[in-house]
């Protein structure tokens, strides 16, 4: 065989065979990830977790009721206001915006706020809310979120919004259908999936965020419903009970870890689901 | 509510002639500004929705300015070049050297793990990976995006941190042992809790961004082109290497700044297993922190000066993070144009 085509065929097999090792090396991580958790999760499943709250240093006693319910209350509230602001930001740059000037500021800032750490959206927090409320608040905790949740949607919105013919739009506006119904009945209407998914997404986004709740709801070790005190929720307690001494402590973040992962996966395959649901069509 | 019934009627109005007949005409007006009205309100409301995420931003910059002005006052520029960080000392001295150097360092590290794995996984991802197994295979990878930074850390300090530190660095640390410089950078004692293991979960989180952008970006390749270099007798190695990767450049590049940016800024997982050790090392498996680290482990028990530096760290991180992803948004903007024409 010619030397020349025997040393490319050799460099081509071996750029193959590094892919291959990538994308092995990728999807272990994941496998790994997803049987440690399991592993270690799953013997911690109990009644227990889901009736009793986090146990006092050292107990041997205990589930993480306060902090699940604080996790779900937080994240409510936080995709409640989020979202419906995300959408309607979204709505404007793709329906009324698209001469407006400012709406390529608002896309681009929109997308640099989508990856900003999130743990400077704790420290805004604390700045604008934790201090002038004069404390810690689960309220604080929830609004982080919603920070966090608007770019998300905001970003869906559009994309999705963009992706409804233009022709169903002129279609009800030649009917006499004045723009705001136009968009709300029809442009909303088309969009459904594409908008669920976005929301879904963001929730799946925020619902194992920890950073910016370290400072801003921090955590309670009593079950707690009031919005304007410290409360319980599953990320920080995570990061409290891993690094300290008590075994149970640590089997009770072993199943706090495996449940917001499920919860996540869960969402983020939700999703997916109904995404494709609609490319189906 | 009433907006959303009244809505409804004047629609079927528009749409059934008839029932336009029917009314009477001073109805038809109360129609119109009816409808005047509720444009003019969902307009605004939009509008202002839109604004806010500016106001957002705004609110971001101003609130950390002011939270760390006291500390901008106090230590001036030297903040940027002192190493100490003592906060409880008699004047407190507070540096942000340490935790620059960690940033940065752990980043370039996770960044030159992840890129060269993250594109080597789209490449077998488009171009040879059987097509039943692409789509499993590729929500795998974006599965790993979606899992929360907390578990990372967590795992990173139960699993992958003694694992490392019982058989990867050992053998670094062997292998390299009196070499000149790499002596040094791969030496000292493995640990459980070092920059080196901070930065590989940093990989490992930031590969899913890598390959869903990389993978998105290789998918605008013109078929034609590829055919065309295959049909010359072009090896898949070479296509990727000579068509592909040219034309997709500024995507790629783009997408692994919007990966750095993440990596800057990443907290949890690192928070962990980094050990939050204040003292530059030259070694990689010592302990070491940075900025998103310090803060988190220390910012809900700090008060005055401390507070304020920690506020300066985060306003730091902030405008490192802003310029990395504005130049990588700019770069993926550019790609769409081109892809739009």
């Amino acid at each position: 065989m010619n030397p020349i085509y025997a040393s490319r065929r050799r460099k081509d097999i071996i750029v193959r065979a590094l892919c291959f090792v990538a994308a092995a090396f990728g999807v272990s991580w994941l496998g790994l990830i997803l049987f440690t958790l399991f592993y270690n999760g799953l013997a911690g499943m109990s009644w227990q977790l889901f009736t009793q709250n986090t146990p006092p240093p050292g107990a041997s006693e205990g589930g993480l009721l306060n902090a699940i319910v604080g996790s779900l209350i937080m994240t409510v509230i936080g995709v409640g206001v989020g979202a419906p602001i995300g959408m309607f930001a979204g709505t404007y740059l793709a329906e009324y915006g698209k001469h407006d000037r400012l709406s390529p500021v608002i896309r681009f800032i929109n997308d640099i706020l989508l990856s900003a750490p999130s743990i400077i959206i704790g420290l805004f927090i604390y700045g604008a809310v934790v201090v002038p409320m004069g404390g810690f608040s689960a309220l604080a905790g929830s609004l982080a979120l919603a920070v966090i949740v608007i770019p998300v949607v905001v970003r869906t919105t559009e994309d999705m919004l963009n992706l409804v013919p233009n022709s169903l739009r002129e279609a009800a506006s030649a009917l006499g259908l004045p723009r705001s119904l136009v968009i709300r009945r029809i442009a909303y209407r088309a969009a459904r999936t594409g908008l669920i998914t976005g929301v879904l997404l963001a929730t799946a986004r925020v619902a194992g965020e920890t950073a910016p709740l370290l400072f801003t709801a921090l955590s309670n070790q009593f079950f707690s419903l009031d919005l304007a005190n410290p409360v319980a929720n599953l990320p920080v307690t995570i990061n409290n009970f891993v690094q300290s001494p008590y075994v149970y402590w640590k089997q009770l973040a072993w199943s706090a870890a495996l449940l917001i992962t499920l919860a996540v996966l869960a969402l983020n395959i939700g999703a997916r689901l109904i995404g494709s649901e609609r490319t189906a069509k | 509510m009433v907006c959303r019934k009244q809505g409804w009627g004047v629609a079927e109005m528009a749409v059934h002639s008839s029932a336009i007949e029917q009314v009477a005409s001073h109805d038809r007006s109360r129609a119109m500004d009816a409808f005047k009205l509720g444009d003019r309100v969902f307009y605004w409301i939009t509008r202002i929705s839109a604004i806010l995420v500016l106001v957002l931003l705004g609110g971001i910059i101003i609130s950390l300015i002011v939270g760390s002005w006291p500390a901008i006052m106090e230590f001036g520029s030297s903040f940027l070049t002192t190493q100490r960080w003592a906060p409880s000392a008699e004047p407190p001295v507070l540096g942000a050297l340490s935790p620059l150097y960690g940033t940065i360092l752990t980043s370039i590290i996770a960044m030159t793990i992840a890129i060269p794995v993250g594109i080597g996984i789209a490449v077998f991802l488009t171009e040879l990976c059987p097509l039943w197994a692409r789509a499993p295979i590729g929500m795998a990878i974006e599965l790993l995006a979606g899992i929360p930074s907390i578990i990372y850390g967590m795992w990173g300090f139960f699993i992958l941190g003694p694992f490392l530190a019982d058989t990867v660095q050992p053998f670094f640390i062997g292998l390299f042992d009196g070499v000149p410089i790499l002596g040094a950078i791969f030496g000292g004692p493995p640990s459980y809790l070092s920059l080196f293991n901070a930065s590989l979960i940093l990989a490992i989180m930031v590969l899913p961004f890598i390959t869903a952008i990389s993978r998105d970006v290789f998918a605008t390749v013109p078929p034609v082109l590829k055919e065309a270099a295959y049909g010359v007798g072009c090896t898949t190695w070479e296509v990727v290497r000579h068509v592909v990767l040219p034309y997709t450049r500024v995507g790629v590049i783009g997408g692994a700044m919007l990966a750095l940016g993440r990596a800057l800024g990443e907290t949890m997982a690192v928070t962990f297993i980094i050990g939050n050790s204040f003292r530059i090392s030259p070694s990689i498996f010592a302990p070491g922190t940075t900025i998103s680290a310090a803060i988190a482990s220390e910012f809900a028990e700090s008060d005055g000066l401390h507070q304020s530096s920690l506020m300066l760290l985060g306003l730091l991180l902030f405008v490192l993070t802003f310029f990395v992803l504005a130049a990588a948004r700019l770069m993926l903007l550019r790609l769409e144009k081109k892809a739009g024409k």
